[in-house]
């Protein structure tokens, strides 16, 4: 019994001093203002997760540079950032901490499954959360007030992806890949549904996982039964690998992904093979944009290229932080019906909220693989 | 008919680079029954630093054809390789040589959480490319295409494991090691020194994951701190499957595993009429593993070893 | 005789007060988040203790442990979540929940009963594997886990009506969610410490000793191997199905990426580096090893106390010490930090032996 005690005594000792410093940070003045930023910092997401950080940073810097004026006193705003390790677990945790630690919002989670378990934290707590990548229906789906996204939903982007698969690339015969996360099933169930209701027939419906960079068998076997059109939902690290591999086994099917392709890294991993890809991005294109091009060269010049989601990040800050600017308050409870009513135009389109936090009118814009680098071919608009 | 042609010619080329990797699982499991847990990592080493120095020669613009350009960062991976194995061994397993049997594999999944780590420290979170300095080319064999950096894989890999083969048959080297791997002790007292054939056993190991990691980022044109842990899963799977400890036993598991894996993946929807589909790739895999050990415990070519647990 | 038995009852109050106490402490000092992170920290103990009868009783190396962890925590979200509209109260699943993954346990162990050491790991990791496979894909054609989207709106543990989800007050003190899942948690791991310890010093635990020291020698002394290994995978199992039950009561949220191969292998290490066999260092080993990565969170504070600012990223500084702790703990205490007696014994007589052959190794070179 003795060394358990002993055990024991040790741990809350070392707890009290770790959590010593820990706590000192609490000790905030009242100018200034809290706001948590979620994704993985270490793990194979590292650089999505850097990222997003990357999007929130250049946005909080930039709003204190400007100055910020709340109930007449100026304010700071200090962005937490937080490694969730992509892990559900480790996910609630960093939520409870942020909670602790006086956060008034959060921006994140990246993953859908790390975002949902958290979301039940922050709703309890009365925390508003903009998740910036988080794409899986049923984040939103929970009835939570505080839960939000500036990102279009698996569904809407699934729906808008299968109609522009079968009605403007004219495929008629497509093959499916997920990566069994849950934003690729979530993805390529959406888009096999809104391909089949547009006449489509889905040959093949193969698997992969979120750490595989070998796809030939997989590949080999979609190509025997020679589709017009290959659906990959997943990232872009297996995207890559994925586009070279098909050049490797003479295949010549067009390829189509959505949001977790759309990337640089995506043209960087595939090479000369990436040329005529097709991916989608909710929003609009960054160019288009007033602000857009601007954020661009900040950004790039900060912390180098865009790897996906920086863009999503850096609006969430800007519409929570707005909310705060109408409510004239930080108080969650204050500024949260507030932000319930955003109407904002951010670098990746126009941000609007439905009753359930996921943005309405969701416009997806496609984009295409030319002389290595991606070109916007259309906006479409999901109606849904 | 091609396209069961083309899955085995995938699978072969898969199994290779996990019979390269499960070589070094092998070597020194044969010695020491250690399950080296890093050596997944040790392979990441050997793609980082291989493409660093590669990515460096593209970018000075120095004129070299492609395969000399890849070469050269080969011949940087090794030596980085064979020094970390040595290190590795050195610090982290040699203290424990007498500790109870699992707490150096304890410390071998520190020593690989640490290596991760610190690979992300110096080469960062991206994804790190293979830059497009090799031939290209694609054949046709009876039907199936098959591409230059395949048949480059097939080769080294083919003459690395008679290489050895031979070392561990025929040479001094190699008896030593036969002999440590027996008892350590009395190959002491037959003048064998233990500790510096294991140093070499895991240096020469070191150096096939080397080789193996350069090929790996060659042929999937990207390596990433991450990428070991997975291979070398794989890897000691196959190790196993063949009967860990052997050296034949770890090419024959690693092109086994390569071709199960394949064709399962391309299969497995026929066979189960559609239930099942590639998601199921690796349960099938792992399946087959089962299958095979509860019919030969020791694995495939491995020796019934009495009373080791 | 009477003086020593007073003094283990003064400590055993002192320890019940603590540990009573712990999560006001906790809360008050550091917040609430670490009133979370000890709720899974007894989990893990839960955890640790259930793999400790497997490898440390019966020295079975199993890798794949969380699978056990997993059927307990999708048994309890699939009887009480929207998933199938069943809501079975908490009594009736958790115990569900623990047979049907002592069930596996059995399933797993009957055709491993042959293999040994390293082989026998590798057949357990791929049957971790497995499980975790078909927990990610059993989505279609039939939808029954809800695949990799997980399942989500989870009944919280409700006992006698009180919901633990809720906060509630107890003699005008406020007890929030996570206090009173620690209270929780807290009872049935001091009585998975209770069977654990009754068992090892029983006839069974002998028995497991036995064939972890010499399995032919157990067979002769008329030890029925095949039941006593069963029994060891079927008790680590179900002690693995109860902390996933309550996991997943806890979290509300279950999805198949919490029950992947690192975790298996962590609560390995928990169990090495605290002492196989021995209860209190298996605890120790998981409670350390629960709050050791979440501590390191602080290094970015400790940076800026320190040096007056952030000279590495915490998040890239965090899991490389982690993994430095590890192999320090290793290099300097191999038979854990809180060896139990046998092994300490063991482990210095097998230094000798070695001692004696480095010697005999060296004259025979010179």
């Amino acid at each position: 019994m003795k060394p358990i005690v002993n055990a024991l005594l040790v741990a809350t000792m070392a707890a009290l001093i770790l959590g010593g410093c820990g706590k000192r940070e609490d000790a905030s003045s009242d100018n200034i203002i809290k706001i948590g930023s979620v994704s993985p910092l270490t793990g194979p997401q590292a650089h999505l997760g850097k990222d997003n950080e990357n999007g929130a940073r250049l946005a909080v810097d930039e709003i204190n540079a400007a100055g910020l004026t709340l109930g007449g006193k100026k304010m700071h705003i200090d962005l937490v950032s937080e490694d969730d390790q992509a892990d559900p677990k480790t996910a609630t945790i960093v939520a409870q901490k942020l909670v602790d630690s006086g956060v008034v919002g959060v921006i994140g989670h990246l993953n859908s499954g790390s975002t949902i378990p958290a979301s039940t934290i922050y709703h309890a707590a009365g925390i508003p959360q903009i998740s910036p990548s988080a794409t899986a229906i049923a984040y939103t789906a929970q009835g939570y007030n505080t839960a939000f996204r500036v990102m279009t939903n698996d569904e809407q982007q699934g729906h808008v992806l299968g109609q522009y698969a079968v009605n403007k690339l004219g495929a008629k015969k497509i093959a499916v890949i997920d990566d069994r996360t849950a934003y690729g099933q979530g993805l390529a169930d959406e888009f096999v549904k809104a391909a089949e209701a547009a006449g489509a027939e889905i040959v093949a419906r193969e698997y992969t996982t979120d750490r595989s960079t070998d796809f030939m068998a997989i590949l080999t076997s979609i190509k025997s039964k020679s589709p017009d059109l290959v659906f990959f939902a997943g990232m872009d690290p297996q995207a890559g690998p994925m586009a070279r591999q098909m050049r490797q086994l003479g295949m010549k099917t067009q390829l189509l992904g959505g949001d977790g392709m759309q990337t640089p890294e995506f043209i960087k991993l595939a090479g000369t093979d990436a040329e005529g890809a097709i991916a989608s991005n909710p929003g609009l294109t960054l160019d288009s944009m007033p602000g857009g091009k601007d954020f661009k060269e900040k950004f790039t010049k900060r912390f180098g290229p865009i790897q996906n989601y920086a863009p999503y990040a850096y609006d969430a800050v800007y519409v929570m932080v707005e909310a705060m600017k109408r409510a004239d308050s930080s108080k969650p409870a204050k500024y949260l019906p507030e932000l319930a009513k955003t109407d904002y135009q951010g670098v990746t389109g126009k941000i609007r909220f439905d009753s359930k936090g996921d943005v309405s009118g969701g416009a997806v814009t496609l984009y295409q693989v030319k002389n290595g680098a991606w070109h916007p071919l259309e906006t479409v608009f999901s109606g849904k | 008919m091609d396209i069961f042609v083309q899955q085995l010619i995938n699978g072969l080329v898969l199994g290779s680079v996990y019979a390269l990797v499960a070589l070094g699982y092998t070597m020194v499991y044969g010695i020491l029954e250690l399950i080296n847990f890093a050596h997944g990592e040790v392979t990441m080493v050997g793609a980082m630093v291989a493409l660093t120095v590669i990515s460096a020669l593209v970018g000075s613009g120095v004129q070299l054809p492609g395969m000399v350009i890849a070469l050269l960062g080969l011949l940087a991976a090794i030596p980085a390789c064979m020094a970390l194995g040595f290190t590795i061994e050195r610090l982290a397993y040699r203290p424990l040589r007498n500790a109870p049997r699992l707490a150096p594999l304890i410390t071998a999944i520190g020593v690989s959480i640490v290596l991760q780590n610190l690979a992300m420290l110096i080469w960062g979170r991206q994804y790190i490319t293979f830059p497009p300095i090799l031939p290209q080319g694609r054949h046709q064999l009876l039907g199936a295409t098959i591409t230059d950096i395949q048949v480059a894989i097939l080769g080294t890999s083919v003459v690395l494991m008679l290489g050895l083969t031979l070392l561990v048959k025929k040479t001094r080297l190699g008896r030593a090691m036969r002999a440590t791997a027996q008892s350590p002790q009395i190959a002491g007292l037959m003048g064998v020194n233990a500790n510096t054939v294991i140093s070499l056993t895991f240096v020469m190991g070191s150096g096939l994951a080397a080789v193996a990691g350069v090929m790996v980022s060659a042929y999937y044109g990207l390596a990433h701190y991450y990428m070991g842990f997975l291979l070398g899963l794989k890897a000691f799977s196959a190790a196993v499957l063949g009967g860990i400890g052997n050296i034949g036993g770890a090419v024959l598991g690693g092109l086994l595993l390569g071709v199960i894996e394949s064709l399962g993946a391309g299969y497995i929807g026929d066979l189960t009429g559609g239930f099942l589909g590639s998601n199921y790739q690796d349960v099938f895999a792992f399946f087959v593993l089962i299958l095979v050990l509860l019919f030969r415990p020791s694995g495939l070519l491995g020796e019934r070893v009495g009373e080791r647990a | 005789m009477l003086r020593s038995k007073r003094r283990a009852w003064l400590t055993f109050i002192a320890l019940g007060v603590m540990l009573a106490v712990l999560p006001f402490v906790v809360d008050f000092g550091l917040g609430r988040s670490w009133v979370r992170i000890m709720d899974l920290a007894l989990l893990y103990v839960m955890l640790a203790l259930g793999l400790n009868i497997v490898v440390g009783y019966a020295g079975l190396l199993d890798l794949g442990y969380i699978a056990f962890y997993a059927v307990g925590a999708y048994c309890y979200a699939l009887l009480s979540s929207p998933q199938f509209g069943l809501h079975l109260p908490f009594w009736a699943v958790l115990p569900i929940g623990a047979a049907v993954a002592g069930l596996f346990g059995v399933l797993l162990g009957a055709p491993t009963l042959r293999l040994r050491g390293d082989y026998l790991a590798i057949v357990t990791l791929g049957f971790g594997e497995i499980i975790r496979i078909f927990l990610n894909n059993l989505n279609a054609p039939v939808n029954i886990t809800n695949g990799p989207q997980g399942i989500n709106q989870i009944d919280p543990v409700s006992l006698m009506g009180v919901s633990l989800g809720k906060s509630h007050e107890l003699f005008g003190i406020s007890l929030s969610s996570p206090h009173q899942y620690y209270y929780l948690f807290l009872v049935l791991t001091l009585l998975v410490v209770f069977v654990s310890m009754r068992l090892q010093n029983s006839r069974i635990g002998r028995a497991w000793a036995a064939i972890r020291e010499d399995e032919v020698a157990a067979e002769a002394m008329g030890i029925n191997v095949r039941n006593i290994k069963l029994l060891a995978f079927a008790m680590g199992a179900t002690f693995g199905g109860l902390a996933g039950g309550l996991f997943a009561g806890f979290q509300g949220f279950i999805s198949p990426e919490s029950f992947n191969l690192m975790e298996s292998i962590m609560i390995l290490c928990m169990i090495v580096l605290g002492g196989m066999g021995n209860i209190p260092g298996v605890i120790l080993g998981a409670l350390l090893l629960t709050v050791l990565p979440e501590a390191l969170r602080y290094t970015g504070d400790m940076q800026r106390a320190w040096l007056g600012h952030v000279v590495v990223d915490p998040s890239d500084l965090r899991m490389l010490l982690f993994g430095m702790a590890l192999i320090l703990v290793m290099l300097f205490r191999p038979a854990g930090l809180l060896p139990s007696r046998q092994r300490k014994r063991e482990l210095v007589a097998e230094d000798e032996i070695a001692a004696q052959e480095q010697a005999s190794v060296y004259d025979a070179r010179h």
